[in-house]
């Protein structure tokens, strides 16, 4: 007789589950793991100034983020995926096909994207070249393309200290890869000489078709373990130079900016990073950071849109608020996404 | 012929020596393999206590804070929701303030600005504030105590983690604060404290480790304990006693008891796996919440409790059941008035490091979205506590340990000594059961 009383106490539990489930008062938020530290810097601050509850943020990568964004309209979906790239358009057409039509995309600023090594080994000074020469799987020695013999950074530039190369670059679900790759590995391909190599070989059926196969070539990376793909946080990239003093990891500015202790930061182009650098264009590694939201949810979730224009007011995203204080390099043209978050402009529609 | 030899008992035969030699040194591999095993756990423990200790200490600063009516309050009419309007952006010049009038009045030179030394002070301190001006409004316009938290690096500092040698190129705090921070130390107004915060508080932004705590996420892994209680024991225990005591033996029941022994081995991520996509994906259940993890857990956990559960009423003897058969019980009434009472210690046991396994479960809990900053806000009732997103503690020392800030890392020590405490607990509890009521035949 217990059993049945038990069964019946699950199906109680279940059924009781599933009825709450239906009111949800916290705005839900998932994506980037970049923008997850500023993301949770203006949930915090929102709980404390609003009287809605803190909004909830998960972390799991840009992609994993916008595809659960995608999944539909509804509260059991989240109301707003952070990015650190711009939504794909394979991925408005996943959203549009899942009933997910109406999207906000917000810009909230720019991301820097640093190079840096143990504090206690040699300093380098980059250009993006240098960091094809090292990594690429293939580089132009006269004339022709040849698996990288590359294994010193002294044979990468003359000018270079004596150390292997040993590069912890971001794995391939992380939007960092594609920065890294079309900032730093392409620029560096076309620096070298080795993209118009590349183009002239290219098959394709038009110039476009051939300079994309060009630009493929380009990033492909080599596989000899000189270059290690960390898929997972920039602790990681961390411990690894802890542990391989002759490393050199790809970092985002933030997380350098908070253990200076550790690493030191290398130039790029003679520039040194920093939120001033990056702000001026001068920095050539940088992205723009995003989120999106769900038109549709705006009104049915309390608190959705208040939290949107929260995050990018002023005293927030501006300057001298705490996400500038804390490594993000504040949009000059805030003003007209303060705008479109007021009008609800969402994409393609009226912006 | 080979010699014979050796048949005396009192002189040993080569051979004999041989086998005792291989005795002794098995003897010593032993001991040297325990001696390993204890000498990593101590490595273990002391990394641990030594890394994570520091969290239950956090630095603080006291200051007086003069709450000025134009301010706060500039109508004058003390009306709550005019107050509210000040947003924590706007208590921040009072806070600069009040610690530039304390550096006065102690007659600290320094050549700071009092941005800068307002920049000692945790984030949080404009939110503590205002939080407590809109609990008592009336006090607008007196000046009132405070104890804030100061920064991670000045808390750092007072602990070991920042040297002026390492702040070269932090931007986060300078040599002259630090000077600031020496002679404040000096005269008490920085004090490193207990903190209890650390165990009762919610998780904070990256903004401010500080501020972070491990009670919210406590909570979270309660209600999921409580929903693993709930369901594994009665279903498990159920399941076992049907198995053991009325299923008949036959080609099915061996089938299911295959895959009951299959399923305690089964990673846990794949029922998290199976959790995202039948308890959120296909029931609609909300994410991030306790429920959902509890139920995850509870499939992990059943193998488990059916497992042990089988096992102590396995070791019920049969004349038990027997005599109660004999003096005319029904077979239902022999095994709940005689063999489960027996075998309740055993079931116990088996159920509590179910739990404790449970409870220092983080794989499955990656996959229905408890890891983030999730851990915020404290649930007012049992239902919020079961479907309100909430992080559960290995979850929240995961999140820890992958922030930018070291005070992060600190803390996600910190976290683990929580749950280890919480898992030694529930083991010794399981230990005294087991001797207390266990009953051997």
């Amino acid at each position: 007789m217990s059993f049945v009383k038990l069964t019946a106490s699950t199906l109680a539990i279940a059924a009781v589950s599933a009825t709450a489930a239906a009111a949800r008062d916290q705005v839900q938020v998932a994506g980037s793991s970049t923008v997850l530290p500023y993301a949770s810097i203006v949930a915090e601050a929102f709980g404390e100034n609003f009287d809605f509850p803190t909004p909830v943020v998960e972390s799991g990568g840009s992609s994993a983020g916008l595809k659960r964004f995608c999944e539909g309209v509804g509260e059991n979906t989240i109301d707003i995926a952070n990015a650190s790239r711009a939504i794909k358009d394979k991925e408005i057409k996943a959203c549009a096909d899942a009933g997910v039509t109406d999207i906000m995309e917000v810009r909230i600023g720019y991301d820097g994207i640093v190079f840096a090594s143990d504090i206690n080994g040699n300093h380098f000074e980059f250009t993006p070249s240098d960091w094809f020469l090292a990594l690429s799987d293939e580089v132009l020695v006269d004339g022709k393309m040849v698996a990288n013999p590359n294994k010193n950074w002294h044979e990468v530039n003359a000018n270079f200290p004596e150390q292997p190369i040993q590069a912890f670059i971001p794995g391939t679900k992380h939007g960092t890869r594609e920065v890294f790759e079309e900032k730093v590995i392409l620029a560096g391909c076309e620096a070298t000489g080795a993209f118009d190599v590349l183009l002239e070989a290219a098959e394709g059926d038009s110039d476009k078709a051939k300079k994309k196969a060009a630009e493929k070539a380009c990033i492909g990376l080599r596989t000899d373990g000189v270059s290690v793909d960390i898929d997972g946080d920039y602790t990681e990239t961390l411990a690894r130079i802890e542990s391989n003093k002759d490393g050199l990891g790809v970092f985002g500015l933030a997380f350098y900016e908070n253990n200076t202790d550790k690493l030191q930061v290398a130039t790029m182009s003679g520039v040194v990073p920093s939120t001033e650098s990056i702000a001026t264009g001068e920095y050539p590694v940088s992205r723009p950071l995003f989120f999106y939201v769900k038109k549709a949810h705006i009104g049915v979730i309390p608190g959705l849109k208040e939290y949107a224009e929260f995050f990018v007011s002023d005293e927030v995203a501006g300057p001298d608020g705490p996400l500038a204080a804390y490594g993000l390099v504040s949009d000059p043209e805030l003003a007209k996404t303060q705008e479109a978050v007021a009008a609800e402009t969402t994409m393609g529609g009226n912006s | 012929m080979p010699k014979k030899h050796g048949n005396s008992l009192l002189e040993l035969t080569d051979r004999t020596k041989r086998r005792n030699a291989a005795e002794t040194r098995f003897k010593a591999y032993g001991i040297a393999a325990i001696a390993i095993g204890l000498l990593m756990l101590v490595i273990l423990i002391t990394t641990i206590v030594g890394k994570g200790v520091g969290a239950f200490q956090q630095t603080f600063v006291t200051l007086n804070v003069e709450l000025l009516e134009n301010k706060l309050d500039k109508n004058g009419n003390r009306n709550l929701d005019d107050i509210k309007k000040v947003t924590t952006f706007g208590y921040a010049p009072i806070i600069r303030g009040a610690i530039e009038a304390k550096v006065k009045e102690l007659g600290i030179e320094t050549p700071l600005k009092s941005k800068d030394m307002a920049q000692l002070l945790s984030k949080d301190a404009a939110a503590q504030l205002r939080e407590y001006v809109l609990a008592h409004p009336d006090e607008i316009g007196k000046t009132v105590e405070f104890r804030f938290l100061a920064q991670s690096r000045v808390d750092g500092y007072l602990k070991g983690r920042v040297s002026r040698d390492s702040i070269g190129n932090d931007k986060n705090i300078s040599a002259a604060q630090l000077d600031l921070v020496d002679a404040l130390v000096k005269v008490g107004v920085i004090k490193k404290t207990f903190n209890s915060a650390f165990i009762f508080g919610s998780d904070a932004s990256d903004a401010r480790p500080e501020a972070a705590g491990m009670g919210v996420s406590m909570v979270g892994s309660l209600f999921m304990m409580l929903v693993v209680l709930a369901l594994a024991l009665p279903i498990g225990v159920a399941a076992s006693i049907y198995l053991e005591e009325f299923a008949p033996q036959n080609w099915l029941t061996d089938i299911i008891e295959v895959n009951i022994a299959n399923l305690a081995a089964v990673p846990s991520i794949v029922f998290g796996i199976l959790g995202l996509a039948v308890f959120i994906n296909y029931m609609h259940l909300p994410t991030s919440a306790p429920l959902v993890g509890g139920l995850v857990l509870t499939l992990m956990t059943l193998p488990t409790i059916i497992i042990s559960t089988r096992a102590s009423l396995k070791a019920v003897p049969p004349s038990i059941r027997d005599a109660a058969l004999g003096v005319g019980a029904s077979k239902m009434q022999a095994v709940f008035h005689h063999v489960l009472p027996l075998a309740a210690p055993g079931i116990l046991t088996g159920t509590i490091i179910g739990l404790a396994q449970a409870l220092g479960e983080t794989a499955p809990l990656l996959l229905i979205g408890m890891v983030g900053f999730i851990a915020s806000n404290a649930p007012d009732s049992v239902a919020s506590g079961l479907l309100d997103p909430n992080s559960a503690m290995p979850a929240q020392i995961y999140e820890w340990a992958k922030r930018a800030d070291p005070a992060f890392y600190e803390r996600a020590w910190g976290g683990i000594i929580i749950l280890l405490v919480f898992l030694i607990t529930m083991n010794t509890l399981a230990v005294i059961l087991r001797r207390r009521f266990e009953r051997r035949w």
